[in-house]
């Protein structure tokens, strides 16, 4: 399996060839066109991460020691992002998820979405998918006690 | 002077610039108004020159400084055409204002069971602080309604001014539908039962001629920075025999008289309602864009304007997918929209990387988002420094997000 650093890298490629910022955010809708709907159980209140403007549905599992994460959003550019957040972090352990940086945003220009001030729910997201691996990681760490 | 666009455009440095290396079309007035040279100019001028303390020194700048401050009152007065300048309270914005009124008249006349009479189209500070005062004093929010269209339903007042009813709190221009609602004729009606009223002018000075003696109204509030001010400071204009038997809203120095430990008397008006060093800079700036606005002409801007809300009509119904949200035919320059299933999030993004600026969300006006069961909706607001070849840059804007979006 690719690491967690070349997808990253791989991302950072892929967005290189747009020059302009519409082309960019042209791939990020077909992006998030190709993320299939979260399965209408996790589309309610309990996942939801309220980001006032826009929507964003998170549910995360633990299954052979990797975490598998839904995700989807009410607003495409948004789910276009949240389908590159999935991409990189989906069925990591949680201590590659909890060493790892996430580079990618930033180099592709897409900082400024992932801002506080910015109520889209990706900022909390992001958080919510290292909280999800540290509680994991825990867990895992409880179970080798003896 | 006659209303020269390009020179008023010239007179807003901001307006200049280009962003993503294209021109900035800044259509988001009603979150805030960009200020011209001579406001920023005179800014830098306090700053550097005169800054000091009001009120207090004995020394050469502290009493100009009071001197300018003092003068900022009337340019205001003559500007809502108040009686008097001890009418005209500086406060840090509409929002500031609001909270005043309805602290103080909380405590000087509303108990256990009165009543409260707001719209649904307020905007948050206009709701906020009366439910605070509503639970404060165990008294209830009525909410007149509006239509489909987004008109107030004057129907609904013969019911709900009821002699419970301590104050009505009315916008007189809605900030998310654009209506601007007949506020002269609530005020004569609740004045009918002796019921003061306040004006939310927060969405109107900006776009037209405000006069309180003509409205009749008991208290007007707006703020600086949405009539090409600096932010931070406000207005709160009340009628002087009615501020005179309010209590104070925030205690501390400027606002007092004498003070012991065992009483303290006020300062008179309007000094009672302005406690603290208040924003004092702000102030003068308020005054200086005032005096810009005046030099242009209001019914200049008038005239402007409603020529651009006409355009931007007829140009906003061209796009096919595109639904408005406030169809009052008495409007101002403000649009509020929604473009078939695109989310306004995702269009408000693409907007901003073709140099447009507009809102997105519920613009503070979460009961009228309710009211049409929508999540939000794309704002874009003007003022008399729009164009009409900005209007076709956002309708060219439109047409290709919804084509990158469909």
């Amino acid at each position: 399996m690719t690491s967690l650093a070349e997808i990253q890298k791989d991302i950072v490629e892929e967005f290189s060839i747009f020059e302009d910022w519409l082309d960019r955010y042209n791939y990020l809708i077909e992006l998030g066109n190709d993320l299939p709907a979260i399965d209408p159980q996790y589309r309610t209140s309990e996942y939801l991460i309220n980001g006032c403007q826009s929507k964003v549905w998170l549910h995360a599992e633990l299954v052979n020691g990797r975490i598998e994460f839904k995700a989807d959003s009410d607003a495409i550019i948004v789910k276009g992002i949240v389908a590159l957040l999935v991409k990189v972090l989906n069925s990591r352990t949680p201590n590659e998820i909890l060493e790892n940086e996430l580079t990618f945003i930033e180099d592709i220009g897409l900082r400024q979405n992932l801002s506080p001030t910015r109520s889209n729910g990706l900022l909390a997201m992001v958080k919510k998918m290292r909280l999800y691996a540290l509680a994991y990681q825990a867990k895992e760490q409880q179970k080798q006690q003896p | 002077m006659g209303f020269n666009i390009q020179q008023i455009r010239s007179d807003f440095p901001i307006l200049q610039q280009k962003v993503y290396n294209k021109p900035l079309v800044y259509l988001d007035n009603g979150a805030t108004t960009q200020k011209p040279q001579v406001v920023i100019d005179t800014l830098s001028e306090l700053q550097e020159i005169h800054n000091s303390s009001i009120h207090r020194g004995i020394h050469y700048l502290s009493e100009k400084m009071t001197g300018r401050y003092e003068a900022a009152r009337e340019p205001v007065r003559d500007f809502i055409n108040a009686s008097s300048t001890n009418e005209i309270i500086f406060t840090s914005g509409a929002t500031g204002s609001i909270n005043a009124v309805a602290f103080s008249i909380g405590e000087k006349s509303v108990d256990k069971g009165d009543e409260i009479l707001i719209s649904e189209m307020e905007h948050h500070s206009n709701i906020v602080p009366w439910q605070m005062l509503c639970e404060r004093k165990g008294a209830r929010l009525k909410v007149i309604p509006f239509d489909q269209d987004g008109n107030l339903m004057l129907e609904a007042l013969d019911s709900l001014l009821t002699d419970r009813v301590r104050i009505v709190a009315l916008t007189h221009a809605s900030n998310s539908l654009g209506t601007i609602n007949p506020v002269k004729e609530v005020i004569n009606r609740a004045h009918q039962m002796n019921i003061p009223v306040l004006i939310d002018g927060s969405q109107m000075v900006q776009h037209g001629k405000v006069d309180v003696i003509d409205l009749d109204c008991d208290f007007y509030v707006f703020s600086s920075h949405k009539i090409f001010g600096p932010t931070g400071s406000g207005v709160l204009y009340g009628k002087e025999a009615l501020l005179e038997e309010l209590p104070p809203y925030q205690g501390g120095g400027d606002m007092v008289d004498q003070v012991t430990f065992e009483s303290t008397t006020y300062n008179t008006l309007p000094f009672k309602f302005e406690a603290g060093t208040t924003n004092f800079m702000g102030a003068i700036g308020l005054a200086t864009a005032i005096d810009y606005l005046t030099s242009v002409g209001v019914a200049n801007i008038g005239q402007y304007e409603s020529e651009l809300i006409k355009y931007s009509l007829d140009k906003l119904k061209t796009i096919e997918q595109l639904e408005l949200y406030g169809k009052a035919s008495h409007r101002i320059s403000v649009f509020s929209f929604l473009l078939g299933s695109v989310h306004p999030y995702d269009a408000g993004m693409i907007l901003d990387k073709m140099g447009i600026a507009v809102r997105t969300g519920t613009h503070c006006t979460q009961p009228v988002m309710d009211h049409f069961q929508i999540s939000g909706t794309i704002r874009a607001s003007l003022v008399f420094y729009n164009t009409t070849e900005e209007v076709d840059k956002l309708t060219e804007g439109i047409e290709k997000t919804i084509k990158m979006l469909a």
